[in-house]
């Protein structure tokens, strides 16, 4: 029996539009319920929020596709990254869809004063309801001040029946301006369950297979993924991308569609690889498919994490280890990691009490250049003449992203650097030229 | 100005005034500055046609170098979209995303060559694949928006150059306000494409070397310095139309790809299919070049130990740039070509014997000057010597001969070098270095031969097994060959024998086998006593004769080998007129290319006579000259002070100074109430600290400066 129900609407429409939004039915019957008739004074705006991939997009699009009477303008605020882009980006699709044959040349549209004025124009029609969708909205409140309270009272200020729609992944107490606004109508879109996306997956089955197979397979699919990727959009690409290894005893006769036990044994360490592989970016999902085709083990490909190994100048090398130095190890102890006599220091005679806890954890602290070449000087065995090369390897070293400069860049006044490395790294460094750097850590002592 | 042309012909290029200009100047400017004026326009001319020769090669030699990895992305990028048309209606391609393929290109650190890479990846791309080019630099594109400008930008502009017919059709569009969004690209990529497929057909020429939809190509150079917010926007946006045009990013990468992960979150890189592309390491390029340039006797000029090991020093410590390197070796050439009056005979053997025919009374007294001919003439007979010493002509003719000679010793040193490096790379912990140029440096050093390095390889070469022993003969064999050597012939027939010694000894060593192998059945069944005897026996005679044939060779060998390097790998300073052809000033070298501000600024400030040469202000070294210019005063008086600078002690040891010279005729007014001009002056001498950044104005106390600089220049 059919969830959706609506005067305005042909019930054929409607089945179909079931259909297209599985698990989305009470949200959109809300929706529709809101709009109402298209003669009817709308809600002036809504605010859709859900996590990534819940449907917000999919489900609006499919709605105001499938039910021809709504006209709307749909636009992804990220492309449009400034306001006069956004604003210019409505009133072309309005007038692409006001009249098909004239293609107005886009009208500079600077202000929402134009905007208004410019709207009102394109829809001259005072009754029928118009849709203004506005998808990814966190990005409007980066841009001026006045864009968003504006765009939630756009019926009231328009004076046309429209509604504005913003689809967002935060809560709308982050939006809210701190002079006050007018209150939109909120919608949450919950997760998918594990039971949905089955659901959802299987609906989408390859011609050749039987719906059961593939639900079989996308059953097995979702045991490996579940636990670390609910993202619908990123669950189909990887179905998607497996899904001809799990045939592979099917298409040779090995086993039969109803034989899912062996075709289980099949998939499952393929799957868990792809996990460790193709999810995490490390190898493209382009290469992911030509070694299933040609069958090869997976060390031939190496991921992107295997090749971390940077290789750099040898004075470059030791003016990392010193940034690393300088950066973990607290100013006082320079003297006694540094100097010839310092005598004997015991850590617990030297070590205040906040100090107690790990400067690893705490994060690299900030130096100045003249501390970064003294520790230099001292960890170099042969003499170093600061030399111009010295000092643009240092800036060297600040574009590559390995130490980052903190503070005003003031240059006469003393440069503050920090080093942004990890402990790991720095260890291969100092491995390369036989430098055994935790024998210079204050938290290794 | 290109001449490049299928066919021959004339090409005429009008003068610009200000070119000729230029050009006068460098060559004045050569003749200006160098100590000796003979010969200096032969020279700038020799100089000048070996840079040009020099940077053709290096240009072919990097192309050389870059072509494979080239080729693999050229191949990616054919790759990336034609799955997706090719078979659009499958069940696979609708269903999974669309994701942007993402070239990461792993350059290596050195930032400074990664310009002529990219220029020359983007010329390839451009002849190849499409002309639809856009690099993107980091300092270019601090927000989205300047993004998407330079984007557009490079893109249309692109277009207007492939024809230029079209011009005015778009001259409009990149003059008025283009709205810089995804969309405007597209509807231009649609256009642009359309246009091209519609040509005629005389025109279609020039399209069809790309391909049928050409993808769109954006190269961000620099990966490390764009903020991770933009590129998560670019991305994000892009991929939202990655079905409307066929969109390839090319990351340039200095570090490594790691670098992906931690500048886009997972959200993001999911979005892009990453394919991982390496350049050949730097150290790699660098043995490269050095093999093609230095160890070649293509080029007439050669480095001297020191100089090598200074560009090699820079090259390894500070910038890992082949660029740099290439570069110093360019410096090297102009300032032997400037420096040297006889670098006029630096050049090919034939033309160098006409210039000696040539020289003038001066320049053969230049050559009676050089320390190596000196030694030589001392060498010879006394009626040589006072013909050498005296008679101009005779002397042309010894320098012609003693040129050839030089020449025949560079032909048979590099082989002979190369076959040394076949031996020493192989050994166990590289005595005498992994590289060919460690053992070029170690061969220029001095006598190779007396050193211990060379003498535990030659120890550790007695111990190499044979197999080892026949792959490195035969790879020597096939190094002398393909070398010009004259001399080479009986060398090569030495070792194919000894070769064929080894092919022997092996057939010996299976027929021995098989007439052992019956006898030691023949033990088996004796009893436990005569075994034991038998063994003794072995031992015995072991013991006794020591030396296997084997072993016998393979010392004849090794002494072989040790002959050839003290025949033909001698020092080239042992060699007569070798300062001709070899450079060999290091320190000039090391002042030019690894600068030390800070030490320059503190000789100038500390010892002021350094620089400007006047008398007056040699002085003893501790105590501060009133002659000296009133900033160099200052500075010594602050070199005494701490942290923080009390302004009126400053001013009034400056005045002390300053006055010292007139102290006894000075009255003792002035000595309590400072001199307006020395007040002046010292104000001025501070400021000009500060503008050095010495020093700098400090709220912590008043009337104080703070010290920025330490001791340890």
């Amino acid at each position: 029996m059919p969830i959706l129900e609506h005067p305005a609407y042909p019930p054929a429409t409607l089945l179909c539009l079931e259909s297209l939004v599985p698990c989305r039915e009470s949200q959109v019957s809300m929706l529709l319920s809101i709009f109402g008739e298209r003669q009817q004074l709308s809600f002036p705006s809504i605010f859709i929020y859900g996590h990534t991939s819940s449907g917000k997009t999919y489900v609006m699009k499919t709605l105001l596709n499938t039910l021809q009477q709504l006209p709307h303008v749909f636009v992804n605020c990220v492309e449009c990254f400034t306001s006069r882009l956004l604003l210019e980006e409505i009133l072309i699709q309005l007038q692409n869809h006001s009249s098909e044959t004239r293609r107005a040349s886009p009208v500079p549209c600077d202000t929402f004063n134009d905007f208004v004025r410019l709207f009102k124009q394109a829809l001259v029609s005072q009754n029928l309801q118009d849709q203004t969708v506005l998808d990814r909205a966190e990005q409007l409140r980066e841009m001026e001040a006045n864009i968003l309270p504006a765009f939630l009272r756009l019926q009231e200020l328009t004076d046309r029946n429209v509604t504005v729609i913003l689809l967002s992944e935060i809560v709308w107490e982050m939006f809210r301006p701190n002079t006050g606004c007018f209150e939109p109508f909120i919608l949450y879109f919950p997760d998918y369950s594990i039971g949905h996306l089955q659901k959802i997956l299987s609906q989408n089955h390859p011609p050749e297979y039987s719906a059961d197979f593939y639900s079989a397979y996308i059953n097995i699919l979702l045991g490996v993924f579940y636990m670390v990727c609910r993202d619908l959009k990123e669950l189909q690409h990887l179905a998607a991308l497996n899904f001809s290894k799990y045939c592979e005893p099917v298409v040779r006769k090995e086993a039969k569609e109803r034989d899912t036990r062996k075709l289980w044994k099949n998939i499952e360490p393929h799957l868990k690889k792809a996990m460790q592989t193709v999810y995490l970016r490390e190898i493209s999902s382009s290469q992911w498919e030509r070694l299933q085709c040609e069958e090869g083990e997976l060390g031939q490909i190496k991921g992107l994490s295997a090749h971390a190994h940077v290789e750099l100048p040898y004075y470059s090398k030791f003016l990392l280890i010193a940034a690393y130095l300088a950066s973990y190890n607290p100013v006082r102890t320079d003297k006694r990691f540094f100097l010839k006599h310092h005598g004997k220091i015991k850590k617990t005679n030297f070590m205040k009490k906040h100090e107690k806890t790990s400067n690893h954890l705490l994060g690299p602290k900030p130096f100045p250049l003249d501390r970064l070449l003294a520790i230099l000087y001292s960890i170099v065995d042969n003499r170093v003449a600061p030399t111009a090369n010295i000092f643009s390897q240092i800036t060297s070293l600040v574009t590559l992203q390995l130490l980052s400069v903190v503070g005003n860049n003031d240059q006469l006044d003393g440069p503050r650097y920090k080093c942004t490395v990890s402990l790991d790294f720095i260890r291969a460094i100092a491995r390369t030229v036989n430098f055994d750097i935790i024998k210079y850590l204050y938290d290794f002592l | 100005m290109s001449t490049r042309s299928l066919s021959k012909g004339c090409f005429v290029f009008k003068p610009s005034p200000k070119k000729r200009k230029v050009s006068r100047t460098t060559a004045y400017y050569f003749r200006e500055g160098s100590s000796d004026l003979e010969d200096s326009e032969l020279r700038f001319a020799t100089c000048q046609s070996l840079q040009k020769q020099v940077k053709s090669e290096t240009e072919q030699i990097e192309e050389e170098l870059n072509e494979q990895l080239f080729d693999n992305l050229v191949s990616f990028l054919r790759r990336s979209h034609s799955a997706f048309q090719e078979k659009k209606t499958e069940w696979t391609c609708r269903t999974k995303s669309r994701e942007i393929p993402t070239a990461a290109l792993v350059l290596g650190v050195n930032v400074t060559d990664h310009d002529f890479t990219f220029r020359s990846l983007s010329e390839v791309l451009q002849n190849n694949v499409t002309p639809y080019i856009a690099l993107l630099e980091a300092k270019d594109c601090p927000g989205i928006k300047n993004l998407m400008q330079k984007l557009l930008g490079q893109l249309m502009n692109c277009c207007i150059d492939v024809d230029s017919s079209e011009e005015e059709d778009y001259e409009h569009v990149s003059r008025s306000r283009v709205r810089c969004s995804m969309t405007t690209l597209i509807n231009w990529y649609e256009s642009a494409t359309k246009r091209t497929d519609s040509e005629t057909p005389g025109k279609k020429r020039t399209s069809s070397r790309h391909w049928q939809s050409p993808p769109v190509v954006v190269i961000f150079k620099d990966m490390e310095s764009f903020t991770t917010k933009v590129l998560q926007d670019f991305v994000v946006i892009s991929s939202q139309h990655i079905g409307e045009f066929p969109l390839v990013l090319i990351f340039g990468i200095a570090t490594s790809p790691m670098i992906i992960h931690s500048l886009l979150p997972h959200s993001v890189s999911s979005l892009l299919c990453i394919e991982l592309f390496q350049s050949l390491s730097c150290k790699d390029h660098l043995s490269t070049i050095i093999d093609k340039i230095l160890l070649t006797t293509q080029f007439p000029l050669k480095l001297s130990e020191k100089v090598l090991q200074v560009l090699i020093n820079i090259f390894l410590y500070h910038d890992f740039s082949v660029q740099n390197f290439i570069k110093g070796f360019q410096l090297c050439i102009v300032e032997h070509f400037h420096s040297n009056p006889l670098s006029v005979l630096c050049c090919q053997l034939e033309e160098a014997k006409r210039r000696v025919n040539s020289l003038s009374h001066n320049q053969c007294e230049n050559v009676r000057r050089l320390p190596s001919f000196r030694r030589y003439v001392e060498s010879q007979v006394s009626e040589k010597q006072i013909a050498l010493l005296t008679v101009d002509s005779s002397l042309k003719e010894a320098v012609q001969k003693l040129l050839e000679d030089l020449n025949v010793y560079h032909e048979n040193y590099f082989p002979i070098l190369r076959c040394l490096h076949v031996f020493t790379s192989s050994l166990p912990k590289y005595p005498l270095g992994k590289q060919i140029r460690e053992l070029h440096c170690a061969c220029l050093e001095n006598r190779v031969w007396e050193t211990e390095e060379y003498e535990s390889s030659l120890q550790l070469a007695r111990m190499l097994n044979k197999s080892d022993l026949v792959t490195m003969l035969q790879k020597c064999v096939e190094i002398l060959v393909s070398s010009p050597g004259r001399e080479f012939d009986e060398i090569v027939e030495k070792l194919k024998e000894f070769l064929t010694q080894f092919q022997k000894l092996e057939e010996a060593y299976q027929e021995r086998d098989e007439s052992i192998s019956p006898q030691k059945e023949l033990q088996k069944k004796t009893n436990l006593y005569h075994l034991q005897k038998t063994l003794l026996e072995l031992k015995e005679s072991r013991r006794s004769k020591k030396l296997t044939k084997f072993e016998m060779l393979r010392f004849e060998v090794v002494d072989y080998i040790d002959s050839l390097v003290r025949h033909y790998l001698v020092p080239a300073d042992h060699k007569t007129l070798h300062e001709i052809v070899y450079f060999n000033t290091a320190s000039v070298l090391r002042e030019h290319l690894n600068a030390a501000p800070r030490i320059a600024l503190h000789t100038a400030l500390n010892n002021p006579y350094s620089y400007l040469k006047s008398e007056a202000l040699k002085s003893d070294g501790g105590s501060i000259s009133n002659k000296a210019p009133d900033i160099c005063i200052a500075y010594k008086l602050h070199l005494e002070c701490g942290r923080l600078i009390n302004l009126a002690d400053w001013l009034e040891a400056f005045s002390t100074v300053v006055t010292a010279a007139e102290g006894p005729t000075a009255d003792a007014a002035s000595s309590d109430q400072v001199d307006d001009v020395i007040h002046a002056r010292f104000i001025r001498a501070v400021s000009e600290l500060e503008l050095l950044g010495f020093i700098k104005p400090s709220k912590q106390k008043t009337d104080h400066v703070a010290r920025l600089t330490w001791g340890g220049c």
